[in-house]
């Protein structure tokens, strides 16, 4: 009777997990190659959220038709302004390492930590200043979720695009790691800072990818949780920074594949868990996995040296 | 076109450390082109802290650094590759998460040209790793980890190879290959200037040789010389 549930919460968790996911390679890269915990990941991924609210509003503006592209609920604007969202963060995020991280790079991590504690508290705010507490959407319209077949379950057609966009971009970055030669260099450097020094690789300039990177695909996972939950606020953020660093921890810090199975995993885990546990602990699932893989492998599961 | 008026690297009086404490205090060596230079000397002499100023991990406090005819005092690590120097540090010398082929391209990666062909030389040189080109580097053994190290540095035909304690770690076996491998580098036209602990191997097939302790020069001569030195022999060369 319990298990008929369990394809049903599957579905749930790859759509949960598939944000996280995406959060979570981001918070990996920069927290592998800086040496510090950023906890402003959370809000960058909602200041992609309400970039793409922005742009979206901005392309409406002008005049590009919103007609809806069946089955999705929403149409052309909020694609263009995803990608918009994204090449945008990417740039802010440089911009806040150039005045905020990189004059603290030797003080040690606890400050850099610290630091970027501040960076969330001013991101956060600002777009609550702009954009008041208020939840906010990008499509008012509920969808229908339809029903598959064999499986027994029921998918929204918007629930299948963030599935796929989310595998899309994973497998966007995982050509740009292993075949272009800046993805190799920025391995190499997550690897082993200074040997890449000497070996003439522009390590700044490395860490400058890894702030765009990982910021976009930050926008990415903020964009996909407003369209998931219909709304957005300017907390959504933080709020999901605990799945994300126990995503990080379980899959090893500085392994952006390991961040992709720890962002599935957590995302899995916490919808299962309410087969025998009320949703109201599904935060605490990822807490508690956080901590039993640092106490039994702190490394991760795919953390190496 | 370096002869012994100009050496290829000259060190010229040092000071260096880690934040306030100095090590070097006003240290001198030199390496001409084509030679074979080992530094040794006691732990803790400053042999592995000269070899990271000389690459820029390191900015000395005082004296100059002078590289085939240029002043390379203070400069970054990857500007001080592009003139032509190449290091192997003792520990954490390649990309544990990298293969043995991208390890050897990372060496490359500010070379314009198409560096196949280097990668093929490499391999001439140690052909063990041309069948686990595709293993990952943290899979290899120790002495197979130091090849990859060496062959990393390689890959920009440099002027001059850094090697910090190349036999570290290794069996008997291994270092005599090692040396052997060093030999050949340096017979391609390599010069090279390494620090070792093993200093009776390293310092047979070195032309001349400094012995270093606590941050000052103590002794300096050619490789033989300083095998027959009694008193140096006693302290520092052990067996």
């Amino acid at each position: 009777m319990i298990l008929s549930r369990i394809p049903q919460l599957v579905v749930y968790g790859c759509v949960s997990g598939s944000i996280i996911t995406l959060g979570a390679i981001g918070l990996s890269l920069t927290s592998g190659i800086l040496k510090f915990a950023n906890f402003a990941h959370g809000d960058v991924m909602a200041t992609g959220a309400f970039l793409a609210l922005f742009f979206l509003f901005v392309l409406q503006k002008i005049g590009l038709p919103s007609t809806p592209l069946h089955p999705l609920s929403f149409g052309l604007p909020l694609i263009f302004a995803f990608v918009l969202s994204m090449l945008t963060t990417g740039g802010i995020a440089v911009a806040i390492d150039r005045v905020v991280y990189k004059r603290l790079r030797t003080t040690g991590s606890i400050t850099l930590l610290i630091a970027s504690v501040g960076v969330a508290f001013v991101l956060r705010n600002t777009l609550q200043f702009i954009w008041g507490p208020d939840p906010r959407y990008y499509i008012k319209k509920i969808q229908k979720s339809i029903k598959v077949p064999f499986l027994g379950i029921r998918i929204k057609p918007d629930e299948i695009f963030i599935i796929i966009i989310a595998l899309f971009l994973v497998i966007l970055l995982h050509l740009f790691l292993t075949r272009t030669r800046t993805g190799k260099a920025m391995r190499a450097t997550s690897d082993n800072i200074d040997l890449a020094q000497v070996s003439g690789i522009d390590t700044e300039n490395i860490v400058k990818w890894t702030w765009v990177i990982g910021s976009a695909l930050a926008a990415a996972g903020g964009v996909l949780a407003g369209i998931e939950n219909k709304f957005i606020t300017p907390s959504l953020g933080w709020d999901m920074l605990l799945p994300i660093f126990a995503a990080v921890i379980l899959g090893g810090i500085g392994n952006p594949y390991g961040a992709m199975v720890g962002g599935m995993i957590i995302g899995l885990s916490a919808e299962l868990s309410t087969l025998f546990i009320s949703t109201s602990y599904k935060p605490a699932v990822a807490f508690i996995i956080m901590i039993v893989m640092l106490l039994i492998k702190p490394k991760g599961i795919l953390g190496e040296e | 076109m370096e002869d012994d008026l100009n050496p290829l690297l000259k060190v010229e009086k040092i000071k260096a450390g880690y934040g306030e404490t100095e090590i070097l205090h006003s240290v001198s060596c030199e390496v001409k082109e084509g030679e074979i230079v080992t530094i040794i000397g006691p732990n803790g002499a400053g042999k592995s802290t000269l070899m990271k100023a000389i690459l820029g991990l390191l900015k000395p406090t005082q004296g100059r650094i002078i590289f085939n005819g240029k002043d390379i005092t203070g400069k970054n690590p990857n500007q001080i590759v592009r003139e032509g120097i190449c290091y192997v540090p003792q520990s954490d010398n390649i990309f544990p998460s990298l293969t043995v082929e991208e390890n050897l391209e990372m060496g490359a990666f500010i070379r314009k040209d198409d560096y196949k062909n280097k990668i093929e030389e490499i391999y001439e040189i140690f052909p063990d790793l041309k069948e686990r080109r595709k293993t990952k580097a943290k899979k290899l053994s120790g002495g197979q980890r130091q090849m990859v190290a060496i062959g990393r540095a390689l890959m920009l035909d440099p002027l001059l190879l850094l090697l910090d304690e190349p036999s570290a770690g290794l069996s008997p076996k291994l270092v005599q290959v090692i040396f052997e491998k060093i030999e050949k580098i340096n017979e391609k036209g390599v010069s090279i200037l390494m620090v070792e602990q093993n200093a009776r191997k390293a310092l047979s097939i070195s032309h001349r040789g400094y012995v270093l302790v606590m941050g000052k020069n103590r002794f300096e001569g050619s490789g033989d010389a300083i095998l027959n030195n009694e008193e140096i022999g006693k302290l520092y060369l052990g067996e």
